[in-house]
């Protein structure tokens, strides 16, 4: 597969960090290298916040920030409004955002995007803290859709790994349900 | 001028009040005491108009003179020892806010084993804090460095805090003569402290050190290393301009005693430098061209001062008062680093001595010059520790 | 560099630009409970409220951090959905 590049925008509280986390769980699964790489700054809820993941089949030594990423994941769609998530999305490279249809903002003929509703499967489930919806799950179960970098297998394993109980039954739900209602345009 | 007979603490005391100091707030450690004592009393009976700011700790103790400085007053602190480091946070606040701040440290040796005689390594080991650091020889330097102090650590290509540091007992214990200036002859050197674009004003609100992202931070760095180059030359004009009102020039990057034709040069901080004058002297009448360097001000580090002093010795002695385990003293660290920079050619061997005050006699540094001069000493490898037992 | 760079800030309105977009949950004020009582003002963490005849909210600014509605001692503050 070589090397996968990904950048996750979304907002404190949403889960970017932990999405990114949970994609290394997974890759280690499956006996391949990744890191994730959160960016810290004045960390508040609802500020906006990046993320960023490699994975590889050989071991990477790369810690500088991604600039032309295969993959963009938006949690928040509101953000492209303020924020230039594509920039450096590679040509034909693939943004996944959290949307029922395809954001007006988006301007970019030569990538593909990937759509899925979910705020509203987050909520259905109860997947809510402070106020905020934490949409994490389902969008990593719509990037594992349309990249393929890890199975729903092994993402699976990394959630009852991490989770018990009733959080673990709706983050597998989240997961499973985006994977399957992701629209590709 | 009167001259009066003067301990080293009490001849910084002297100091901070002709310097007009407006805050002084300080803890009490052995060997410093004597100096907020003394200031204490010089403002119980009025003949200093300061804010005595009674602390539980030095790190309040900084503290309290950084709130003086940003609001515009000229303050004045002073430590030892385990007190230094527990101040050290504030330290580096002081020095990134850029308040310029005298503070005097009286050098002693770190626990454990407690100790309270003198070390170089208390002072030593704020090297990088951003504040200018002066070492004095004697009670009258003590007295000059600190009145110098406030205008070098107060000027505006400066705006750095700046630290006199003097030996526990050999200087801040011993009584000599000091020549104490008027009032009106520093006054005319040190004007009232000025307010600055960073001066607090409730008219014109603003907030200190908010934070800086990985995009601007480093331009604070690196401001704070171009004032400390800059203060470079700012040392050598208020030494000049000293010189000019009191007659007296006591201050400068380095002493360059004798080395210009010397084949060997000693280097060395603080109270030993007049020990290692005599020697050189005593050697220089039996034939023996050697001279001694004396580093003034640690940070910034005089290199090219020092690089112009060694340039036709073939031989350097380093003598550190203080070890940094697991390599050499702080100063031969300096010294080789600068000889290295400036291309030069020299052997340069490190000794230390004095740790936790440890007795050394004139004999001692003699008889190392003298090995030096006949090529005897050992590899520079081999860092030397002078009258060390069990060995 | 010419001059020492000193690290003061000076308040400035809206220097992370409109933090409005962070919001989730937006407060909105119901007048005709609303006593004027400008609780809501003082408590105000990001200064988003104004203090004119009545409390104002700016709502470039507003984090809906939803202080401002827990403090309001006669609930004339309601915290709505806003996606």
């Amino acid at each position: 597969m070589g090397l996968v590049e990904i950048r996750w925008h979304g907002r404190g509280g949403q889960g970017v960090v932990t999405s990114a986390e949970m994609l290394v769980s997974a890759a280690i699964y499956e006996g391949k290298y990744a890191i994730a790489i959160p960016f810290f700054g004045a960390e508040r809820r609802g500020a906006p916040v990046v993320a960023y993941n490699r994975i590889s089949d050989t071991p990477i030594r790369t810690r500088c920030p991604i600039l032309n990423p295969d993959y963009v994941v938006l949690l928040d769609e509101r953000l492209g409004r303020m924020i230039d998530v594509v920039r450096g999305l590679k040509s034909d490279g693939v943004l996944v955002v959290n949307s029922k249809s395809v954001p007006e903002w988006v301007d970019r003929k030569d990538i593909r995007i990937a759509t899925v509703d979910a705020t509203s499967i987050s909520m259905s489930l109860g997947l809510e803290l402070a106020g905020i919806v934490i949409v994490n799950m389902p969008m990593l179960g719509a990037l594992i859709k349309v990249s393929n970098i890890v199975s729903l297998n092994s993402l699976t394993k990394a959630i009852k790994a991490k989770w018990k109980g009733e959080r673990m039954k709706q983050n597998l739900e989240a997961v499973t349900r985006a994977y399957n209602e992701t629209v590709i345009w | 001028m009167p001259v009066m007979p003067l301990s080293g603490n009490h001849a910084a005391a002297y100091a901070a009040k002709l310097s007009r100091v407006e805050v002084v707030a300080a803890y009490p450690i052995t060997p410093q005491t004597q100096i907020v004592e003394k200031l204490a009393e010089f403002i119980e009976k009025g003949e200093l108009k300061a804010k005595f700011i009674r602390v539980e700790s030095e790190h309040s103790a900084m503290a309290a003179c950084i709130g003086a400085a940003a609001v515009g007053a000229r303050a004045f602190t002073a430590t030892s020892s385990q007190g230094l480091l527990y101040m050290s946070e504030m330290l580096w606040w002081a020095a990134g806010a850029r308040l310029p701040i005298v503070m005097g440290i009286v050098t002693r040796a770190l626990a454990p084993p407690w100790s309270i005689w003198s070390d170089h390594i208390d002072v030593l080991s704020q090297r990088d804090t951003g504040w200018i650091i002066a070492f004095a020889e004697n009670a009258q330097e003590v007295l000059d460095l600190i009145i110098q102090g406030f205008k070098i650590s107060e000027n505006d290509r400066v705006l750095l805090p700046l630290i006199v540091a003097w030996d526990a007992f050999d200087v801040s214990h011993t009584i000599e003569p000091v020549d104490v200036p008027n009032q009106n002859v520093v006054d005319e050197f040190l004007p009232k402290r000025r307010k600055y674009r960073h001066t607090l004003d409730v008219e014109n609100p603003f907030s200190y050190g908010n934070l800086a992202y990985p995009k601007d931070y480093m331009e604070f760095r690196y401001s704070i290393y171009d004032s400390m180059l800059r203060a470079k030359d700012v040392i050598e004009q208020c030494a000049a301009e000293y010189d000019r009102l009191t007659g007296r020039y006591s201050g400068g990057l380095i002493e360059n005693y004798l080395c210009d034709d010397a084949d060997i040069v000693a280097i060395a901080m603080g109270s030993i430098s007049g020990d290692l004058k005599v020697v050189v002297d005593k050697l220089r009448k039996q034939g023996v061209k050697v001279g001694f360097c004396r580093i003034r001000y640690f940070r910034p580090f005089p290199s090219e001062a020092l690089a112009k002093c060694i340039e036709d010795a073939k031989t350097i002695l380093v003598f550190d008062r203080d070890i940094s385990f697991g390599s050499e003293g702080a100063l031969c660290l300096e010294v080789r680093a600068t000889v290295n920079r400036e291309g030069l050619d020299k052997r340069v061997y490190g000794i230390i001595y004095g740790i936790g005050g440890r007795e050394v006699r004139q004999k001692d540094l003699e008889n190392i010059i003298v090995k030096a001069y006949k090529e005897e000493l050992n590899h520079p490898r081999k860092l030397l520790w002078l009258n060390l037992k069990h060995v | 560099m010419k001059e020492v760079l000193m690290p003061i800030a000076y308040p400035t309105k809206g220097s992370v630009g409109n933090t409005g977009l962070w919001r989730t949950l937006k407060p909105v004020i119901n007048y005709e409970k609303c006593t004027k009582c400008f609780i809501c003002w003082m408590y105000c963490p990001e200064a988003a409220i104004l203090a004119e005849d009545k409390p104002v909210i700016l709502y470039d600014f507003c984090k809906g951090c939803g202080i401002c509605a827990n403090e309001c001692p006669v609930k004339a503050i309601n915290m709505i959905k806003e996606v």
